[in-house]
């Protein structure tokens, strides 16, 4: 839409989807997080999604190393990334390749001409240019040579050309930020503090933003861009920080030590995409918080395991690969009957699988993946403030029930940021572990009538001493045993302990409609955004669906089949080849319809809306 | 038990549990566990502040007979568990005892690192050069030839020296033990004890079942005096019966050789004086074999540095005074807004 004065003029749209790519040294991620911050200190919902290669630094101009940035931002309740973007910001042919395909028909293209040189096209596949053929006349195209203009724009820094032409992502930013009316002084700062020791970057970095921002003020009336506004989300009044999946879980597990008054020690091996939460956790030093960057994946848990025998909640961090590694040890934690949290920030599998792209297919290895009859308490986190509360939920049931804790987390929400209501520590529930100190009958399989959980003595403790390990052990003393009865007792007792937490945790709700519709899509994880959308504009259309997202993976809601019979129909909807579906088939019997996707990508509303048209009978 | 008898010096009958010790009866691993009690109790342990850690193998059922805390845990790992036990809390003393296949085969690469680390701990290392506990396969110390069921005609591969690996992931104190050698033993293993970081440990654990008297050429009693030498530090490196042999340095050669103080002009003055804090003095130590040399024992290497756990704690403790443990203004760090 071209009008007489852009600058003044602003179109109002509820929500709008914007993608920035580039190649994996263009800063993209720098970008979109900058913008991200200021969207939320402007007070919109949003939801972001970093989509980046796994090479470090791969060859400039390929389209392997595409690396992009969403985010999806509005006046109304955002939550996901966007179905499609609205507006694609392309640094080189190779981003605009790999991005157009999920573009919405119609939408704003701005590129970089000046990257769109014949070798530059040639790596990217591209014979023709495409700036100049008709192959992209479903979409606007705003062609800028940004790599000119901002080289323009800083030729007064004395920069090496390759420093300069560094600043084209901020000349990019400061565009998007007039595009948007979102204030730059946010950015500045931000530049000023990160760039205080090298003064002249931080000049030239602040005036490309500049000129980005005044080429949108001055842009001829000709031109596709556009203003427009995007008012601010209706929130709860309170204090936001935005916060992405991975430190969420770091601030949730601290602030369960913290409530539960009990130590922690982090054994992790480096991997991704988990290894932001070894760097959040290393970082809490003055909260005693201890790390431990191990060796290999096994030492990492064995070494959790030692700090929770001796007394403190032992915690390792991990993905689908590493935890494969780890699962012998987690048997020695089930057998021994020791506290200790494991995160799975789970990827996409078998084997190296695609480490930087989200999936959901560690399920059966987190309820089942393991030798001998072995139950643990298995928790999924749904999106990145969820994390904190799972975090926290973590640390409690493994120190109350003496039980390894399994907590499922995805690429998509470790990286991924939204705004998040900070908590008062000083409110939130408070909860006892406890150690056994009195000697009177002590044994270590001696248990809790209520929880089943053995009593937990630290070394150091005078008329505790006692040895334990992972051979069966008798119920009645704690020394090893082979009896054939006694090993059927334990198995039996491990079992009970865990399947015993449904009573201690929360009953399954329904998220959005009401028990007994017609239909109902029962997801789990990252898709929870995807379904609730995809929920709520069914619903609108006028079909009786609802939305169950379970987070107690294991033990389930203890009123999970009842609710489940209630629906005539169930979609279970996740992100791999039909796991939960098989769960809950194998558990209740249930016949449910199992919509499944393992791209690499989050669902898209409209994916999960589709089934819902065919499933409630609308569509065939 | 009455409050008294914690100011009763304690026995090494103080360490025995009440469980029934399940090796093959002759196993060298008795011996140990008799060594190690009578440490415990030289040495003055607190049984509450003490933690023996194990992995798995024959060697590794060895927390259950000693009156302290333990923990039994899985294949190889033992170096890994006891490490997160002593960072959890570095007041606690942690021993851990494994074997050649344990240490050195499926937990080498633990090993290695609990070494380089310099972990506060004393690590056994049990060797009989051969799994015993699944039925006499070779391992990894195991002489070339070794006939067993997996290798019926002989093995093929070289084995390692525990002591040289040690030495090689940068140990800080390597020393070497019999089973038998109840005098000595002790004594290396409070020296051990006394080593702030990883303390290794080799001690060669006579297997009667599976790989009886493969360590016989050294360890007779009757012929120890000309088959090993007790290194101790600041003294000369002399050996034999008549204490007449001794262990010279040629220096065309650049290695180690046996002497005869008296035959073609040796005198005293010429044997090598045991320096423990000389690693390239240790490295040739630990490579000498029977029967062409004594094999040495004793504690042959020992430096001190700081600690892994030491380190860690100090990072913590520096943290938390100069810090803030305000976990609300820790959320609330970098950029925020409020909703009226």
């Amino acid at each position: 839409m071209n009008v007489q004065n852009p600058a003044q003029d602003f179109d109002e749209l509820d929500s709008v989807c914007v993608r920035f790519a580039g190649d994996s040294g263009d800063g993209m991620q720098l970008t979109g997080t900058q913008f991200s911050v200021v969207t939320a200190l402007e007070g919109s919902d949003l939801s972001t999604f970093p989509d980046f290669p796994a090479e470090i630094r791969a060859p400039v101009g390929t389209t392997f190393g595409v690396s992009a940035f969403q985010i999806n931002f509005g006046s109304v309740e955002v939550s996901t990334a966007g179905d499609e973007p609205d507006v694609l910001v392309a640094m080189n042919p190779a981003a605009l390749k790999v991005s157009l395909p999920g573009l919405r028909k119609g939408g704003l293209i701005i590129v970089d001409e000046g990257a769109f040189n014949k070798r530059n096209l040639d790596k990217a596949g591209y014979f023709d240019n495409p700036l100049e053929n008709d192959s992209l006349s479903d979409y606007q195209i705003q062609k800028l040579d940004i790599t000119k203009l901002t080289l323009e724009s800083v030729k007064d820094f004395g920069l090496g050309n390759k420093d300069a032409v560094r600043s084209k992502n901020m000349w990019t930013l400061g565009l998007v930020l007039w595009m948007f009316d979102r204030p730059r002084k946010p950015i500045t700062d931000w530049l000023e503090e990160k760039f205080k020791k090298i003064p002249d970057v931080a000049k030239a970095n602040i005036a490309a933003l500049n000129a980005g921002h005044a080429y949108g003020e001055t842009v001829e009336a000709s031109s596709n861009l556009q203003r427009y506004h995007v008012g601010k989300h209706k929130e709860e009044p309170g204090e936001y920080r935005t916060v992405n999946g991975n430190q969420a879980l770091a601030w949730g597990l601290l602030a369960g030590s913290k409530l539960g008054e009990i130590p922690l020690m982090l054994g992790s091996y480096p991997i991704t995409p988990a290894s932001s939460l070894l760097h959040a956790l290393s970082s809490f030093k003055e909260f005693g918080v201890i790390t431990f960057q191990a060796e290999d994946e096994i030492a990492a848990i064995c070494s959790a395991i030692g700090a929770s025998f001796a007394g403190s909640l032992g915690i390792t961090s991990s993905s689908g690969p590493g935890i494969a590694l780890k699962t012998e040890a987690i048997g020695l934690a089930i057998s021994t009957e020791l506290p200790v949290v494991i995160i799975d920030i789970q990827r996409a599998g078998p084997s190296t699988g695609m480490p930087t792209k989200t999936e959901q297919s560690d399920l059966y290895q987190a309820v089942c993946g393991r030798n001998g009859d072995a139950p643990v308490v298995v928790l999924a986190t749904s999106n990145p403030q969820d994390c904190f509360d799972v975090g926290i939920e973590a640390v409690r049931l493994a120190t109350k029930y003496m039980t390894p804790v399994m907590v499922l987390s995805d690429g998509y929400i470790a990286n991924a940021s939204e705004p998040w209501k900070l908590p008062d520590i000083n409110k939130l529930e408070k909860f006892q572990v406890n150690f056994c100190t009195n000697p009177e009958g002590f044994h270590p399989f001696k248990r809790d009538p209520l929880t089943l959980a053995r009593a937990w003595a630290k070394p150091g403790t005078p008329g505790m001493l006692h040895r334990i390990g992972g051979i069966e052990k008798s119920y009645d003393t704690g020394h090893i045993s082979y009896d054939p009865a006694n090993h059927q007792k334990m198995t039996d007792i491990r079992a009970e302990k865990i399947a015993n937490i449904a009573n201690d945790i929360a009953e399954q709700s329904v998220s959005l409609g009401n028990e007994g519709s017609k239909l109902a899509v029962v997801g789990w994880g990252s898709t929870r955004g995807a379904i609730h959308q995809a929920v709520k504009r069914a619903r609108g259309e006028g079909i009786d669906v609802s939305h169950v997202h379970i987070g107690n993976i294991w033990p389930l809601p203890r009123n999970l089949e009842t609710l489940l019979k209630s629906f005539d129909k169930v979609i279970i909807a996740e992100m791999n080849n039909g796991q939960m579906n098989h769960l809950l088939r194998a558990e209740y019997l249930l016949d449910a319809y199992s919509l499944t996707k393992v791209t690499g990508q989050p669902f898209k509303i409209s994916e999960i809306l589709e089934c819902i048209r065919v499933q409630a009978g609308e569509r065939s | 038990m009455n409050e008294q008898t914690d100011v009763k010096k304690l026995t090494f009958k103080d360490f025995e549990t009440d469980q029934e010790v399940r090796w093959c009866p002759g196993c060298g691993d008795y011996a140990i566990l008799k060594a190690v009690q009578m440490t415990l109790a030289n040495i003055g342990a607190t049984p509450e502040n003490t933690v023996f850690v194990s992995g798995i193998g024959c060697s590794s059922r060895f927390p259950y007979y000693v009156e302290t805390y333990g923990f039994h845990t899985i294949h190889g790992r033992a170096p890994a568990v006891a490490t997160g036990v002593k960072l959890a809390n570095p007041d606690l003393d942690v021993w851990l005892v494994t074997g050649d296949g344990d240490g050195l085969s499926i937990g080498g690469n633990h090993m290695l690192h609990v070494l380089r680390r310099n972990v506060n701990m004393q690590i056994m290392l049990f060797n009989n050069e051969i799994y015993g506990l699944t039925k006499g396969q070779y391992s990894p110390t195991s002489k070339l030839g070794t006939r067993s069921p997996s290798t019926p005609f002989g093995s093929v591969d070289l084995p390692l020296s525990p002591c040289a690996f040690a030495l090689g992931a940068g140990a800080r104190f390597v020393a070497r033990g019999i089973d038998t050698g109840l005098k000595e033993l002790p004594l290396i293993l409070a020296r051990a004890k006394d080593h702030v970081g990883a303390s290794f440990v080799e001690i060669f654990q006579n297997c009667i079942v599976f790989n009886d008297k493969t360590f016989e050429g050294f360890t007779l009693k009757k012929e120890a005096a000309n088959t090993q030498i007790y290194a101790e530090h600041g003294k000369p490196l002399i050996y034999g019966k008549d204490r007449n042999k001794g262990l010279i340095f040629n220096r065309d050669k650049f290695a180690l050789e046996t002497a005869v103080i008296g035959e073609n002009g040796v005198t005293e003055k010429d044997i090598l004086v045991h320096d423990e804090t000389n690693k390239i003095l240790a490295q040739m130590l630990v490579e000498l074999k029977s029967p062409e040399f004594p094999v040495v024992c004793g504690v042959i290497y020992c430096v001190q540095e700081e600690s892994y756990d030491q380190a860690v704690h100090k990072q913590i403790e520096h943290a938390k005074k100069n810090g803030n443990d305000d976990f609300n203004a820790l959320i609330r760090k970098g950029r925020t807004w409020t909703v009226e």
